[in-house]
């Protein structure tokens, strides 16, 4: 029987993945990125798993929104990536010094 | 029921696991790819959960769309990846710690929950039973109550949009454009020149 349970501790795991990605990749700014979008994942799924729980489809349309959000984050951390990599060929994380006053 | 607890567990597995391999895979295509896996595998449950529609925005959205955008420029880009992962195996052990008290946390606070009177856990998760399709629902609620979200989603977009053209478009010296005002506004007067050529002599 699955419950709502299961899908919360998926939700969990693949949110605890995705911030151990940060964690263990540090310096790649590509792999940070894809542990963001593990990250949001793991919110719709706990959004779906609630609109299914509690019997309303509010939840799918919030999941929708946050689709979105990532859909843009992606483009945008993405367009970044490209123009700090054209100035300073490479991509390391910790290269990213330049903007304090 | 034993059909949908096997169907959820093989799909949670597969989507774990990717996602395991997404932050360990040595070669970054390879970890795009595994995200795509991922996604897929996350798009399956939400159609055990009944939302066929997010399920297929899932797919085209993020299999489509994201993940291509992020192997166009791990593709694209040259970058030395040997080096970028210099410090993986010097984070782990405390990454490691991390997450399980992380997860165990979580777990606790889900576990801890059964006692309380609205949150029964006790129940399976159906999908929900209406004699409308999932489309017809999320369009129905969309477009009416939550109609300024949708509005401002767009503007979300379009601003990303915006940003990341202005962001990566560069001016690159010495190319010809067209000026079409300059075009436009040529007569005889200003392109035709008359000129008197005598005999023997050029101009």
């Amino acid at each position: 029987m699955i419950t709502l349970e299961h899908y919360l501790f998926l939700g969990a795991i693949i949110f605890t993945l995705g911030v151990l990605g940060i964690f263990l990749n540090k310096k790649n700014l590509i792999i940070i990125l894809m542990s963001i979008e593990l990250i949001l994942l793991s919110v719709n799924i706990n959004f779906i798993a609630f609109s299914a729980y509690i019997n309303d489809i509010s939840g799918q349309i919030f999941a929708m929104l946050t689709l979105t959000v990532a859909a843009a984050e992606a483009a945008i951390g993405l367009a970044i990536l490209v123009v700090f990599f054209r100035n300073l060929g490479s991509i390391e994380v910790n290269k990213i010094n330049q903007l304090k006053g | 029921m034993v059909i949908y607890s096997l169907t959820f567990y093989l799909f949670s597995s597969v989507a774990v696991l990717s996602a395991l391999m997404v932050i360990s895979a040595k070669n970054p295509v390879h970890s795009v790819l595994f995200l795509i896996l991922s996604f897929v595998n996350a798009s399956g449950l939400f159609v055990l959960l009944g939302a066929e529609f997010l399920a297929m925005i899932l797919v085209v959205v993020y299999v489509g769309a994201v993940a291509v955008l992020f192997l166009f420029v791990v593709m694209m880009l040259d970058i030395n990846f040997v080096k970028l992962r210099e410090g993986f195996l010097q984070y782990l052990p405390f990454g490691a710690l991390l997450g399980i008290v992380l997860v165990i946390e979580l777990g606790i606070l889900f576990l801890t929950d059964r006692s309380s009177n609205i949150y029964n856990n006790q129940i399976p998760l159906q999908p929900i039973v209406s004699e409308v399709e999932n489309t017809k629902m999320i369009g129905q609620i969309l477009y009416t109550e939550y109609f300024y979200l949708f509005q401002i989603c767009g503007i979300i977009l379009l601003v990303a949009m915006i940003g990341s053209i202005t962001l990566t478009l560069r001016d690159k010296g010495g190319v010809k454009r067209q000026n079409i005002d300059s075009q436009n506004t040529v007569d005889a007067s200003t392109a035709i020149e008359k000129k008197k050529v005598k005999i023997g002599e050029g101009i």
